[in-house]
């Protein structure tokens, strides 16, 4: 995948995130971070494996951090992270700086939940007994049902 | 190699996570009929071995942006099937 402006195979530098988004003018910055957590559906998961459709996940991504920006007049950084990640590591991080809290909060929370309905990206979990399980797709039989790329 | 003529599209179709899984490929190019739907190019799928695990009417994208069943297609679209999304 070339060009990778939001996605990302290295571990996530929010320090560099951070420098993205502050400025004098931005007297409150809120961080996410999304990390890989050691269960699931009450078992013990020892891995995720991340997968994007790249260029459609990093449209997607841009056109996100562009709403969230014009929304609250504010400066936000993104950046999800694919390929295998271990229990603790960052897999999506947000920043956002705006002149107050309020506008900076809700960026941070507007971004995650719109990167989690509309950007192309999949993960497998992997349990400590080996088996493993695409999150979402249990029920494989059903109509897709995630929101992608609202037309506007 | 499928002979190309008027009456036919060539298309590349993309696919990633469970639906790979299930087709035991991620990428296939496909020849339709001119004119054909994105449920044409779905259905062709579901005929294929291990293609009874795709849904009927799964999330697609055409060329990058969200697609409807009826959306009609043209020779060199990329289409991709995407299984429910999670990232985050």
């Amino acid at each position: 995948m070339a060009n990778l402006v939001y996605l990302t195979t290295e571990p996530i530098d929010l320090t560099a995130l951070l420098a993205h988004v502050q400025s004098p003018s931005r007297g409150g910055v809120a961080c996410f971070i999304g990390a890989v957590r050691d269960y699931a559906s009450g078992r013990t998961v020892t891995r995720l494996d991340y997968s994007a459709y790249g260029p459609m996940a990093e449209t997607e991504c841009a056109r996100i951090v562009a709403e969230a920006e014009s929304r609250w007049s504010c400066g936000v950084a993104l950046k999800h992270r694919i390929g295998t990640l271990a229990v603790g590591d960052t897999a999506v991080a947000i920043t956002a700086a705006a002149a107050h809290r309020d506008e900076a909060f809700a960026a941070c929370r507007y971004v995650i939940e719109e990167v989690k309905r509309r950007v192309p990206i999949w993960k497998r979990e992997v349990f400590a007994d080996g088996s493993v399980e695409w999150v979402g797709s249990a029920a494989a039989g059903q109509q897709g049902s995630a929101a992608v790329a609202p037309s506007s | 190699m499928p002979v190309s003529n008027a009456s036919t599209l060539r298309l590349r179709v993309r696919l990633f996570a469970s639906y790979a899984e299930a087709l035991g490929f991620d990428q296939v190019d496909l020849s339709l009929d001119h004119p054909s739907t994105v449920a044409d190019a779905v259905n062709r799928l579901r005929a294929l071995p291990g293609g009874e695990k795709l849904p009927s009417r799964p999330l697609c994208a055409l060329n990058l942006s969200q697609a409807a069943p009826e959306d009609p297609l043209s020779p060199g679209d990329e289409l991709a099937l995407l299984p429910p999304l999670s990232g985050g």
